[in-house]
C-alpha cells in the first residue's frame, strides 16, 4: 500500500473557537491508482492534500507513506519526501517567475537529483511546450502555465502526484485537455494520483472517488477496473 | 539540490537586473560611506603621528640646556657615568629642491625605537650608516629631492615622517658643521637610585614629552567629530542594508515558498541565501571600498592641508590604500550585511511551506510588531538614561549615543503612523481618505528607508550644530585668548634684558608671560603668571568669576583655573585651592581653555616671581596697534636681529586656526551631503520595489476611474509627505545628538564642554534638501507608474482568485 491515511485530524485556530476541519479521515491509496477528492468549498480538501504532501502538520492520526508515518517526520524528512516521492500541482501553478519553462520543468527533478535532459525534452514535447520552452511564466496563458506545473511535478518521477484543482483556473475545454494529459502521464509513469476537484464530471474520469463532508469521508466510490 | 536551488534563487536577479543593481549599489554606498570616513580618519591619524614625530615629539621626556643653548659634551658624559640612560639628539635644517627638511641626528646605537622610524636597519650595513661618509634616511618622496653632492647618500625608507631626514648623530653633526648636542632624550626604564638631575647637571631642565601646541590639540576634536560621523554613517548603512536585503527577500517570497513546497529544506534555503548574501556583500564591499577610497581621496587633500597648516610639516595628501584596510573594510561589509540580514534570514528559516504567496512587506505591519518596536525603543531610551546617569568614559558616551539614535529610529514608524491617522481623520472626500489610508498601509515597506533618512538628517543636524557651535565659540575664544598682537620669545636673559626696553620704546605694552610646570591636585599643571593689564581684564574668556576678580588676582588673593581643572576637581569660584609649597589660595574664577588637555592655573605675575623663582621666562606678549604690528615684526628681525621663529604673529595664528576649521567644515559638509544622498537612495530603492508589489492595490483605484498620471502624482506626493514628516522628527533627534556630542562626549574626551548654538536657517536648507532627495527618489517610480501599460494593471484582475 502506497498511502494509508488513518483517523486524520486537523484543527485551525478560529476567530472565536477552533475550526475542526478534519475529524478523522481514513482512506488507502495503492500505487498507480488515481483517486478524486470532492467536497463542498471549505470541506477541507486542500487541507487534506497539504497534510499528505507534508506541507502542514496534522493534529492527530497517521499518514503512512510506504509504511513511514509522515506526521511523525521532522521538517527535514518531510522536505525529502516532497522532493523525491511527491509531485504537487497547485491550483495557482506556483511557477518560479524568474525561471523559463524548461528550467521550471526541470526544477524539482534537479532538486531531487534525478534530472535527465532527455526525459525532460520528451516531457516538454508531450506537454506541447516545445515552442515555449524559453519563455517565462508571465508570457504564458493559464493552460500553458498549468502544463508547465504538471511537467514539473512529473519530471522528478514521483510515486504520488497530488493535484489541487489543477484545472480550476482553466476554461472547461482546456481543463479537459490538461486533465487528459495529466492522466496519461501519470499512468505512463505508473504513479498514483490524488486529485482535488469540484467537478463531478472530471472526478468520474478517475478510478476512485472520495467525498468529504463534515470533516469525514462521506462516500467512497470504487470503479472496478474492467479487467 | 543545492545547485538547483541556488540557480532558482539567483535567476531572479537575471530577470530583474535593476533590482540587483539597486541592491548592490545600496550595499556599496553604505560600505562606501563609512569606509570613506574610516579611511579619512585613519589616514589623518597616521599623518598626525608622522607629523608629531617630524616635529620631534618622540614621546619621551627630554633634557634641555636653559634657554635653548647647546648641551656641553661633558654634561652628557657626566650623566651617562652617573647612570642616567640618555641619548643625544642634534637638530638642524637642510635645504632641498622645493623646500626644507628637518635633519634629526640621533645616536643610532642607543636611540630608542620611537626615534627610529621605519625600518632603518633594512638593507644598509651599519658601517655605512655610521661610517666616514654616513647615510641620510628619508621617506622615498623626500629622498630623491634631497640628494645632493654636498650631502651623504640618501637612503629611501618607508615610514620616516615626511619633512624629516634622519642620520646618525655623528653624521648629522658633520653635515651641520657643528659638534653640538641640542637635547638628550631620557630613555624609559631608568635605573633606580640614580642621582637627581640637580646634582649632576644643574643647568639642564627636564621637559615632559612634547604635547603639541594648543591649536594642534584641537585636532583631536576634529577626529572625534569624524568618529561620531563614522559611527552614524555605519548605523545609517546598516539600516539601508537591512532595508535592501529585506526587500530583496520580499520580492522573492513566492519563489521561496515554491522551493519549500518542492522539497527544499528550510535550512538549505537559509544556507543558499546566506551564500548569495556573501557573494553580494563581497562584490558590494569591494565596490564600496573603492567608492570609499574615492570619497576619502577627494576629501583628504583638505585634511592634509589642515595638517600641513598645523605642523608646517609635509603630509602626503594622497591616500595609500593598504591591503589591511581593504581586508578590514570588506570583512566589515560582510559582517554588517550579516547583522543587517539576520532578521530577514530568521524569517525565511521560519517561513512555513504553506506561507501565503501574496507578498507582504516584511511583517512590519502588524500592530504587534509596532508594539514590540515601541517597547524596544523604550528599553533603549531607558538604557541611554542609565548610561547618562551611571556611565562614564567615552565608550559609555558613544553607547548612549547609539542607544538614543536607535530608539529614535524605532519610534519613527509610530510617529508617522500617528500623523497619517491624523491626516486620515481630517481628510475630506473619498480620494483624500484613500490617499492617507493607503500611505499608512505602505508605511511598513518604507519604514527602514525612512529610518535611514531620519538618521541621516539627525546626523546632519547634530554634527552640523556641533561643528557650528564649535566654530562660533572657538573664534570668539581665540579673539579673547590671543589678545596681544605679537608674541616674542627671548633666547636668554641677556637678550631679554635688551629686548624689553627696546620693545617698550616702540609698543603700547610689553606683557611678560611666565610659566612653571608644577603639580596641582595630584596631576601635572601649568601655572602662568599674568601681568595686571587691561589686555587680560577686558578679554580673558571667563566662564564664571567673583566680582573684582582681576584685582584679587593681582593682589595675590585669588587665582583663576581653567575649565578642565575646575571640572576635574569640581571647583567653583570661592572654593579654596592648594598650590605647591603649601600655598593655600582661593579660586577667583574659571576660564575656558579649549584644546588644552592639561590643568592650568593663572596667578598674579608677582606671585609667580616670588613663589616659583625658577619659572620659565623670556616670553612676552606685545600690544601695539594692529596696523603697526607688521612693521614692528620686521624691525625685530632686521634691527634687533631676532630670528623669525622667535616671533609669533597673532593675526597669522588666528588665520591659521580658522583655516583649519574651515577645512574641517568643508569635510563635514561634504560628508553631510553624502549621507543624505545615500538615504535618498534608500528611499528610491524602497519605492521602486514597492511600486511592483503595490500594483494590486493601485489597479482597483485605477479601474474606478483615476488616470495613471493622477495616481503617479499621488505617489510622488506621498514620498514628499513622508519625507516632511520624517524631517519633523529629525530636528529634535538631531538637537539631542548635538547636545550629547557637545555636553557629554566632548566633556568625556577633552574635559570641556561647548555652549550649544542653534541655526534654524540651516534646518530650513536641510528640510529643502531632504524634500529634494525624496522628490527625486519618488520621481522615477512615479514616472514608471504613469507610463505603465494598462495591460499590467489588467493582469492584476486576471490573476485574482
Ligand atoms: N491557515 C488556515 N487558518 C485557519 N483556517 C484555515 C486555514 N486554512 C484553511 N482553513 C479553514 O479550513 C477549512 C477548510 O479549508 P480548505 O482550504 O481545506 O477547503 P477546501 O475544501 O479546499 O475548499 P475550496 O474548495 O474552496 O478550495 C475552511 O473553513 C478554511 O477556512
Ligand atoms: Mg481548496
Amino acid at each position: 500500500m502506497l498511502l494509508q491515511v488513518r483517523d486524520l485530524i486537523k484543527t485551525f485556530p478560529g476567530d472565536e473557537r477552533p475550526v475542526d476541519v478534519l475529524r478523522g479521515v481514513s482512506f488507502d491509496l495503492e500505487a498507480g491508482v488515481t483517486l478524486a477528492l470532492t467536497g463542498e468549498s471549505g470541506s477541507g480538501k486542500s487541507t487534506l492534500l497539504h497534510l499528505v504532501a507534508g506541507l502542514d502538520e496534522a493534529d492527530g492520526g497517521q499518514i503512512l507513506f510506504d509504511g513511514a508515518d509522515v506526521a511523525a517526520m521532522n521538517d527535514r524528512k518531510r522536505a525529502k519526501l516532497r522532493r523525491r516521492d511527491v509531485g504537487v500541482v497547485f491550483q495557482q501553478f506556483n511557477l518560479v517567475p524568474s525561471l523559463d519553462v524548461a528550467a521550471n520543468v526541470a526544477l524539482q527533478a534537479r532538486l531531487a537529483g534525478r534530472h535527465s535532459p532527455e526525459a525532460d525534452a520528451r516531457l516538454i514535447e508531450r506537454l506541447g511546450l516545445v515552442d515555449h520552452r524559453a519563455k517565462y511564466p508571465e508570457q504564458l496563458s493559464g493552460g500553458q502555465q498549468q502544463r508547465v506545473a504538471i511537467g514539473r511535478a512529473l519530471a522528478g518521477r514521483p510515486r504520488l502526484v497530488l493535484a489541487d484543482e489543477p484545472t480550476g483556473n482553466l476554461d472547461e475545454e482546456t481543463g479537459a485537455r490538461v486533465l487528459d494529459l495529466m492522466l496519461e502521464l501519470v499512468t505512463d509513469a505508473s504513479a498514483a494520483l490524488l486529485m482535488v476537484t469540484h467537478s463531478k464530471r472530471l472526478a468520474a474520469r478517475l478510478e476512485r472517488r472520495l467525498h468529504l463532508a463534515h470533516g469525514r469521508v462521506a462516500t467512497r466510490i470504487e470503479r472496478r477496473a474492467a479487467e | 539540490m543545492k545547485a538547483a536551488g541556488l540557480t532558482a534563487i539567483l535567476s531572479h536577479w537575471r530577470r530583474h537586473p535593476v533590482q540587483l543593481a539597486t541592491l548592490i549599489l545600496g550595499l556599496s554606498l553604505a560600505t562606501a560611506l563609512w569606509s570613506g570616513v574610516q579611511a579619512i580618519n585613519a589616514e589623518a591619524r597616521a599623518s598626525y603621528d608622522a607629523a608629531a614625530r617630524a616635529i620631534g615629539g618622540d614621546g619621551l621626556p627630554s633634557l634641555h640646556q636653559a634657554r635653548g643653548a647647546a648641551i656641553p659634551l661633558d654634561t652628557y658624559v657626566a650623566l651617562r657615568r652617573a647612570g642616567w640612560l640618555v641619548t643625544p639628539v642634534v637638530e638642524g635644517t637642510l635645504r632641498m629642491t622645493g623646500g626644507e627638511v628637518r635633519l634629526l641626528g640621533v645616536d643610532l646605537l642607543t636611540a630608542p625605537p620611537p626615534a627610529l622610524e621605519g625600518d632603518l636597519a633594512g638593507d644598509v650595513e651599519p658601517i655605512d650608516a655610521l661610517g666616514e661618509s654616513g647615510r641620510l634616511f628619508a621617506a622615498p618622496e623626500i629622498a630623491a629631492r634631497l640628494a645632493s653632492p654636498d650631502l651623504p647618500p640618501v637612503v629611501a625608507v618607508e615610514g620616516v615622517a615626511p619633512g624629516l631626514a634622519l642620520a646618525d648623530i655623528g653624521v648629522a653633526q658633520r653635515v651641520l658643521g657643528e659638534a653640538r648636542i641640542d637635547r638628550l632624550l631620557v630613555l624609559p626604564d631608568q635605573p633606580l637610585g640614580r642621582p637627581p638631575l640637580s646634582e649632576i647637571a644643574p643647568d639642564l631642565e627636564e621637559r615632559a614629552p612634547d604635547r603639541q601646541g594648543g591649536v594642534a590639540r584641537l585636532t583631536d576634536s576634529f577626529h572625534l567629530n569624524l568618529t561620531a560621523f563614522g559611527l552614524l554613517s555605519f548605523v545609517v548603512g546598516l539600516f539601508i542594508v537591512n532595508g535592501a536585503v529585506g526587500l530583496a527577500f520580499e520580492q522573492r517570497r513566492p519563489t521561496f515558498r515554491t522551493l519549500r513546497a518542492l522539497g527544499l529544506t528550510a535550512r538549505s534555503l537559509v544556507t543558499l541565501l546566506a551564500v548569495e548574501l556573501l557573494i553580494l556583500s563581497l562584490a558590494a564591499g569591494a565596490i564600496g571600498m573603492g567608492l570609499g577610497g574615492l570619497i576619502a581621496a577627494a576629501l583628504l587633500p583638505d585634511v592634509a592641508a589642515t595638517l600641513r597648516g598645523l605642523y608646517g610639516a609635509t603630509i602626503e595628501g594622497s591616500l595609500t590604500l593598504r591591503p589591511a584596510w581593504w581586508a578590514a573594510g570588506i570583512a566589515i561589509a560582510v559582517l554588517g550585511t550579516a547583522v543587517a540580514a539576520s532578521g530577514a534570514l530568521w524569517k525565511v528559516a521560519r517561513l512555513p511551506a504553506l506561507a501565503p504567496a501574496q507578498p507582504r512587506a516584511w511583517a512590519l505591519a502588524s500592530a504587534r510588531t509596532r508594539r514590540l518596536q515601541g517597547a524596544a525603543a523604550a528599553l533603549l531610551a531607558l538604557a541611554a538614561v542609565v548610561l547618562a546617569v551611571a556611565g562614564s568614559g567615552l565608550v559609555a558616551g558613544f553607547l548612549m549615543l547609539g542607544a538614543l539614535l536607535l530608539a529614535a529610529a524605532l519610534l519613527l514608524p509610530l510617529w508617522l503612523a500617528a500623523c497619517l491617522a491624523g491626516g486620515q481623520r481630517l481628510a475630506r472626500g473619498a480620494l483624500a481618505e484613500w490617499f492617507w489610508a493607503d500611505t499608512r498601509q505602505q508605511l511598513p515597506g518604507l519604514s527602514l528607508a525612512l529610518m535611514s533618512l531620519l538618521l541621516a538628517l539627525a546626523a546632519n543636524i547634530g554634527v552640523g550644530t556641533m561643528v557650528d557651535s564649535f566654530r562660533l565659540t572657538f573664534t570668539g575664544w581665540l579673539d579673547q585668548r590671543l589678545a596681544s598682537e605679537l608674541y616674542v620669545t627671548a633666547r636668554d636673559d641677556d637678550e631679554a634684558a635688551r629686548l624689553v626696553p627696546w620693545l617698550e620704546a616702540r609698543a603700547d605694552a610689553v606683557l611678560p608671560i611666565a610659566r612653571t610646570d608644577q603639580r596641582v591636585a595630584g596631576a601635572p599643571a601649568e601655572i602662568y603668571g599674568v601681568a595686571d593689564h587691561p589686555t587680560y581684564r577686558d578679554n580673558w574668556p571667563l566662564l564664571a568669576a567673583e566680582p573684582e576678580v582681576w584685582d584679587a588676582v593681582a593682589a595675590g588673593n585669588a587665582v583663576l583655573v581653567n575649565e578642565q581643572l575646575a571640572r576635574r576637581e569640581g571647583l567653583r569660584p570661592g572654593d579654596p585651592l592648594d598650590l605647591p609649597d603649601g600655598w593655600r589660595t582661593r579660586v577667583g574664577g574659571i576660564y575656558s581653555d579649549y584644546g588644552n588637555p592639561a590643568a592650568q592655573v593663572l596667578i598674579g605675575l608677582d606671585e609667580l616671581y616670588d613663589r616659583f623663582p625658577d619659572y620659565r621666562r623670556g616670553d612676552y606678549g606685545v600690544r601695539i596697534a594692529p596696523e603697526r604690528a607688521e612693521a614692528l615684526r620686521t624691525a625685530l628681525v632686521d634691527d634687533f636681529s631676532l630670528s623669525p621663529d622667535q616671533i609669533v604673529d597673532q593675526a597669522a595664528l588666528k588665520r591659521l586656526s580658522l583655516d583649519i576649521f574651515e577645512r574641517t567644515f568643508a569635510v563635514t559638509a561634504a560628508l553631510n551631503v553624502l549621507t543624505l544622498t545615500v538615504a535618498g537612495f534608500a528611499i528610491l530603492t524602497s519605492l521602486l520595489t514597492l511600486a511592483t508589489l503595490r500594483l494590486p492595490q493601485l489597479a482597483p483605484v485605477w479601474a474606478l476611474g483615476l488616470t495613471r498620471r493622477h495616481l503617479a502624482a499621488l505617489e510622488l506626493t506621498r514620498a514628499l509627505v513622508l519625507a516632511a514628516l520624517t524631517f519633523s522628527a529629525a530636528v529634535p533627534v538631531g538637537l539631542m545628538l548635538a547636545w550629547v556630542l557637545l555636553s557629554v562626549i566632548n566633556v568625556e574626551a577633552f574635559g570641556w564642554s561647548l555652549p550649544m548654538h542653534v541655526f534654524p536657517a540651516d534646518w530650513a536648507r536641510l528640510a529643502l534638501l531632504s524634500l529634494l532627495a525624496a522628490g527625486v527618489a519618488g520621481l522615477w517610480p512615479a514616472r514608471r507608474l504613469a507610463t505603465r501599460p494598462p495591460a499590467d494593471l489588467v493582469k492584476v484582475f486576471a490573476h485574482e482568485r
